[in-house]
């Protein structure tokens, strides 16, 4: 690292090393996947996906901090804006899912195969 | 002679008058063909023979007012690097007498149409096409160049292809159509080859610049041997479209369109097409001896082998048919000996005659409630007063009796012949001998003795309406004094005919001087003379003492013939020789290559592409589960595979 960028990088910060924060992203990633490929729960899976694109701003947050270059936390706000876009389209769909079919289940829309 | 040709030199005619000449019977082709269910029969013929009319008025005002030879510019038509085709007409002396007799000829056979088509249902298709054909006649004569004339050769092709074929219910009628264009096809193939050649050769094919070149001694990269060449395709061409051996045997057949259809286009008009096409060309072919002489013996060998076969026909227009090809024959056989002006001639004096006489059977078989068969017909004099003596002058002008206009055409051709070979020539004679045989027995067999038909076809018997005897009229008396354009020279008359033609003639006249100026002298002249009018006589009179003095009839279809009789009366078996040579081993190949190659080969090779798709889908359909994680692990593993690859060096 840079021994100039890292001179200015606060004590509090410094504290928990990166690699620290590269492997809990990663464990949160991969929970992540490990839930939208096993669970059938349309929410459960919806919550899943945040679970990544929240495993991926703890590591542009971090790293922006460790390089002293705010871009990236500049960058998370505007994921967390767009997931909350998506979080809304993405509710309201399996809001009226679950109207038709009482359930939330994706294996239903199976039914659309061959 | 005066050098005549002026090209280039100015019409003393607004461009549009010219236009007109084949627009008008265009303009009738489109309006009896659109409207074709909304005019009632009447108006159709009228509007047909209008346009006609218009045609005809136009080409005798250009035919009164000529001077000098002259191009009409149209447009560019085609200009693609050095190939240069602009649309052009060319007006000279040989377009105009064939513009004359397109139209004129045309036109009579029209209002000859109104009475005979009256019956029909489809009366404005029948002038629809009848139109169309004029208009592709007039390119055909018009044209500037080989390709307006090929132009002209392919639609009125088509035209006699559609006419034909008119009674499109009659399956028999549909083969007589497909015949001809088929057979017309093998003749066209060489015409087209023989174009391909003369702008390989002359880089053009404008007439102008061929012939210049041609009478010069400029053959491009050649030498004079191509013209060989270049003629005897053309004249292929020519076989086909003029019906000489061995591509005559579709006209016969196509005796099975209407009979103003067989007057106008397969006696009059479209088979001459062939003898004007030579005459254009004229240079080219004086320029080979040895195609002259190849179309001399085709000539002379169709005029003879013709007549023969019409001897003994009992089909009023199958006789007809069968003279046609004879005396077309003739027109090659004078061709041939370079009797350029005498061809045109007999085309001239033949219209006239052939088309009275066609239009005379058309009279008949339109009394006989459409009876063709000379067996059932006979004492017909009677009932059908004028078409008996338009037909008589018809059948005296065919046989070459003096004054009639046959005579004159037809013992010129004999006069040349007799020039240039005296076998041609005995040839000729011989024809001309059966000539007025078969003619004079058709005439006795319908007109004389008793009627032998049905007694309702007796009571139905009647002269044809004024429509169709004025035809006759005019024909008639044209077949009569046609002659006299071309009386010759030492009679005392005037062969305007040949002065007027001269000009088309000076690049061969200057090739080749002496055939130009007659050697025989008068006691010769006369001699032949006398000799062909004798054939002639003898004919009609050996004809009369077999149908009229004895009353004989022609055997019943059934009845036993003698070997020669029986070969003559089935037209040699030409066509049973040609459908077992040809037609069958064609067959055989079409059906064998089908049966082996197509369901063997092809086929197979195509089901399997055919059965591979198929196959490789029913396979990838199973990827489609519709089960969303299925989905979500293979993007999974695709997107680690993607980045293991990529970034997996660490």
């Amino acid at each position: 690292m840079d021994p100039t960028v890292s001179q200015t990088i606060p004590e509090v910060i410094r504290t928990v090393p990166l690699q620290y924060y590269v492997f809990f992203a990663s464990a949160l990633f991969a929970i992540g996947v490990t839930g939208v490929l096993v669970r059938r729960n349309a929410i459960i899976i919806f919550m899943c996906v945040e679970l990544m694109l929240n495993a991926v701003n703890i590591l542009l947050t971090a790293f922006s901090a460790y390089r002293a270059d705010p871009n990236g936390q500049i960058f998370v706000f505007f994921i967390m804006a767009v997931a909350a876009a998506e979080v809304s389209v993405g509710l309201g769909i399996i809001v009226m899912i679950y109207r038709n079919f009482q359930t939330t289940d994706v294996n239903l829309l199976s039914r659309l195969k061959w | 002679m005066q050098e005549t040709v002026l090209p280039g030199a100015n019409a003393p005619f607004p461009t549009f008058l010219y236009v007109l000449i084949p627009l008008l019977p265009f303009l009738g082709f489109l309006l009896n063909g659109l409207l074709n269910r909304r005019l009632s029969g009447t108006a159709a013929g009228l509007i047909g023979s209008a346009t006609v009319l218009g045609s005809f008025l136009i080409s005798l005002t250009l035919f009164l007012n000529f001077q000098y030879q002259y191009t009409v510019q149209l447009f560019d038509w085609i200009s693609v690097g050095s190939l240069q085709i602009p649309f052009q007409y060319q007006i000279d002396q040989l377009s105009l007498i064939m513009l004359l007799l397109v139209t004129g000829v045309g036109f009579l056979i029209h209002v000859y149409s109104i009475g005979y088509m009256h019956h029909d249902e489809n009366v404005g298709k029948f002038f629809s096409f009848l139109n169309l054909f004029i208009f592709s006649m007039l390119l055909l004569v018009l044209g500037a160049n080989f390709v307006i004339l090929f132009i002209g050769w392919e639609g009125v092709g088509l035209c006699s292809y559609l006419l034909i074929g008119f009674w499109n219910k009659n399956t028999a009628y549909n083969n007589a159509a497909k015949k001809a264009f088929i057979i017309n096809r093998v003749g066209d193939l060489g015409f087209l080859l023989g174009i391909f050649l003369i702008y390989l050769t002359f880089n053009s094919v404008q007439y102008a610049e061929v012939f210049q070149q041609a009478s010069l001694g400029q053959f491009g990269n050649y030498g004079v041997g191509i013209c060989t060449a270049i003629t005897l395709l053309l004249f292929v061409g020519a076989m086909g479209k003029s019906a000489q051996l061995p591509l005559y045997t579709w006209l016969p057949d196509a005796m099975a369109g209407p009979t103003p259809v067989s007057a106008l286009i397969h006696a009059a008009t479209m088979v001459t097409a062939g003898i004007y096409m030579v005459l254009r060309a004229n240079v080219l072919f004086t320029l080979s001896p040895e195609t002259l002489q190849v179309v001399a013996i085709v000539g002379a060998a169709t005029a003879l082998f013709a007549a023969t076969i019409g001897l003994a026909q009992n089909d009023i227009k199958k006789v007809l048919a069968y003279s046609t090809v004879s005396q077309l024959g003739y027109m090659f056989l004078a061709l041939g000996v370079m009797g350029y002006s005498t061809a045109l001639f007999h085309v001239l004096t033949h219209a006239f005659f052939k088309a009275l006489m066609f239009l005379g059977a058309g009279s008949v078989i339109h009394a006989m409630s459409n009876e063709q068969d000379l067996r059932r017909m006979g004492g017909l004099r009677k009932a059908l007063p004028i078409t008996f003596l338009t037909f008589l002058i018809g059948c005296l002008a065919i046989s070459g009796i003096p004054p009639f206009s046959g005579f004159f055409s037809k013992d010129e051709i004999l006069a040349h012949a007799f020039e240039h070979n005296k076998v041609l020539w005995a040839m000729g004679l011989l024809t001309a001998f059966l000539t007025a045989f078969y003619m004079f027995r058709l005439l006795f067999l319908a007109f004389f003795g008793e009627f032998r038909g049905t007694a309702e076809q007796k009571h139905h018997l009647h002269e044809s309406p004024a429509s169709m005897t004025l035809p006759l009229i005019v024909l008639a008396i044209l077949a009569a004094v046609g002659g006299f354009m071309g009386a010759p020279m030492f009679t005392g008359g005037h062969h305007y005919l040949a002065e007027y033609l001269a000009p088309i003639f000076t690049y061969s006249q200057r090739l080749m001087p002496k055939v130009f100026s007659s050697e025989l002298d008068k006691g010769t002249e006369l001699m032949l003379m006398g000799l062909s009018v004798a054939a002639g006589v003898l004919g009609i009179i050996l004809a009369y003492v077999l149908y009229v003095a004895r009353d004989q009839r022609p055997a019943e279809d059934e009845a036993q013939r003698s070997a020669p009789e029986s070969l003559v009366y089935h037209k040699y078996y030409i066509d049973e020789l040609y459908n077992n040579v040809i037609t069958r081993p064609i067959m055989a190949l079409s059906s064998g290559l089908y049966k082996f190659v197509e369901n063997g080969v092809i086929n197979p090779v195509v089901d399997v592409f055919g059965r591979a798709v198929n196959g490789g889908g029913q396979l990838l359909r199973y990827v489609q589960t519709g089960a969303v994680e299925t989905y979500l692990i293979l993007m999974v593993i695709g997107i680690v595979l993607i980045l293991g690859l990529n970034f997996g060096r660490f």
